[in-house]
């Protein structure tokens, strides 16, 4: 993967965007227990997979979200974080 | 050099998963020191192949914690008289290692570093840039002057070491006092039951055990993943290219955290430079020409004159890294599975010490005192070992 498709700027080179790591959902703070936020905090799921992943285009400062296989380094897909606010409710 | 073995055995006293240079160093001294022989290295490739094989083999101990610099000052002290042990010239040497500081910000890091590393009677000392230009004639201390040196850390026991070697030569020697190593054969699950360790799946067939070492170092993640374990282990691959061999010019090791680039000139007369992870998680060993083109670059700001040299080699491997930039290793929740990972960029120094360390380890069933700042469980208590500082580019 050289290029990824940003769904504000279109196709730009990789170089242009900061990588974020992965959507995770935040446990809330004062529910949950110390060893769950340390969980969230620290753990990660390391192994390869798709996974739906936070970019940043640098030069508009613009985030999104990308579907990638960490396996192959293919993008699947990108689009707008309000989509993802869908695909959550969904 | 080794004995092949036609079959795996029903069972082992331990089985170590991953024949790195971590892997084999442990079943040397489990053989060695601890009377364990009746032992299983597994290797899903050949001995040696994965970071072992992949790495720039700078071997350092001016770290940033109490508990790194003690323990990779160990590990300095173990591989002095390691080529003796193994009948094997790992050639073995001691060059010198600068860590330049281009901004006010590195120059107090180094302060720091170097007074922790003096408590701990590691050689290691800041010195100015007129020092480091005396050093190294051929540097452009000015940087083209957008990045002036300002000065830089000195540690006079840096070296560097022919990494196939120590691979072999823990090798051998575990074979040599009955360690049993199978290549080309791939752990592909582990059985645990009551939460202890009860045996492994292999493509090679079924062994049952009650001890297993795992040291797969890119691989962690999924291992972890066989026995239901989380940990905060993620993988980038890290790169590295070799030049084509030039005269002798370069003796000492040069790390520049604020260009990223380090390098180091081998017997060969190849410069061997690296520069930081790649941005983000992959679990291939591709290369790019994003980072033979940034860091060509950056050496360039150091050293002008090499800009006809040309590049022969580049590769990556997968580093394990840690949030805290220190290892995690020792006993887990699962009585009988021990860990030695999270050595992302920094963990071929470490090998000498890591073999000591777990081998104890493994044979006792309680930590070695020395990694007793690297357990999996420090993340829990928000207890981390922020080895950042030292350990981010320096390697
Ligand atoms: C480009 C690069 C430069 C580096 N530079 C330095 C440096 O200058 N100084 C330094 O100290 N460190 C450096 N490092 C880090 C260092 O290389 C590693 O931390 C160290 O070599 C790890 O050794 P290991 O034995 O744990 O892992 P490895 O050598 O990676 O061995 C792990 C083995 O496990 C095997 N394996 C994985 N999964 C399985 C399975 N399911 N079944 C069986 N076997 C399996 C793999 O095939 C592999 O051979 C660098 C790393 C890279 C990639």
């Amino acid at each position: 993967m050289k290029q990824l498709r940003c769904p504000l700027n279109g196709v730009r080179p990789v170089s242009e965007f900061a990588y974020a790591g992965e959507v995770r959902d935040m446990p809330d703070p004062d529910a949950c227990t110390d060893p769950q936020w340390a969980d969230y905090v620290f753990n990660r799921s390391g192994v390869p997979g798709v996974k739906r992943e936070w970019w940043c285009h640098i030069a508009s400062g613009y985030w999104f979200i990308a579907e990638r296989d960490t396996a192959r380094d293919a993008v699947i897909d990108t689009y707008p974080v309000e989509k993802l606010r869908e695909v959550h409710r969904a | 050099m080794f004995r092949r073995h036609e079959r795996l055995r029903d069972s082992y006293d331990v089985v170590i998963i991953g024949g790195g240079g971590h892997g084999l160093a442990a079943a040397y001294y489990l053989a060695r020191d601890h009377g364990v022989r009746n032992i299983a290295v597994i290797e899903k490739g050949y001995i040696g192949g994965g970071n072992t094989g992949r790495n720039t083999t700078i071997i350092r101990s001016n770290y940033l914690t109490p508990e790194g610099v003690q323990f990779y000052d160990e590990s300095v002290r173990l591989w002095q008289d390691l080529s003796a042990d193994f009948d094997l010239n790992l050639f073995y040497s001691t060059r010198g290692h600068f860590t330049l500081a281009h901004t006010d910000a590195s120059m107090r890091t180094m302060r720091w570093r170097a007074e922790v590393n003096k408590h701990y009677g590691v050689k290691s000392e800041v010195v100015d840039a007129a020092y480091v230009k005396n050093a190294l004639p051929m540097i452009d201390i000015e940087c083209g002057g957008h990045a002036p040196v300002l000065g830089a850390l000195y540690h006079a026991p840096g070296a560097i070491a022919r990494h196939d070697a120590v691979a072999w030569g823990y090798g051998r020697g575990a074979d040599q006092r009955g360690v049993e190593i199978h290549q080309e054969t791939e752990v592909t699950g582990i059985d645990v039951e009551a939460g202890r360790i009860k045996g492994v799946r292999t493509t090679r067939g079924y062994i049952s055990t009650s001890k297993v070492l795992c040291a797969v170092a890119g691989f962690t993640p999924r291992l972890l993943e066989m026995v239901g374990l989380r940990s905060p282990i993620y993988i980038h691959p890290l790169q590295a290219m070799v030049s084509e061999p030039i005269k002798p010019w370069l003796d000492p090791i040069i790390v520049s955290g604020s260009l990223h680039v380090y390098v180091s000139q081998t017997a060969r007369g190849e410069l061997v430079m690296g520069s930081t992870l790649d941005p983000y998680e992959v679990h291939q060993t591709r290369s790019t020409l994003d980072f033979t083109e940034t860091l060509s670059a950056h050496m360039l700001d150091l050293f002008p004159f090499l800009s006809e040299v040309k590049i022969v080699r580049q590769w990556a491997g997968l580093a394990d890294m840690t949030p805290d930039f220190a290892p995690i290793m020792g006993t887990t929740p699962i009585e009988g599975f021990y860990l030695d990972a999270g050595w992302g960029t920094w963990g071929f120094k470490a090998t000498p010490v890591c073999g000591k360390t777990m081998s104890h380890t493994v044979a006792t069933g309680r930590n070695h005192p020395l990694i007793a700042g690297f357990g999996l469980d420090r993340f829990a208590r928000f207890e981390l070992t922020g080895e950042k500082g030292a350990a981010s580019v320096g390697h």
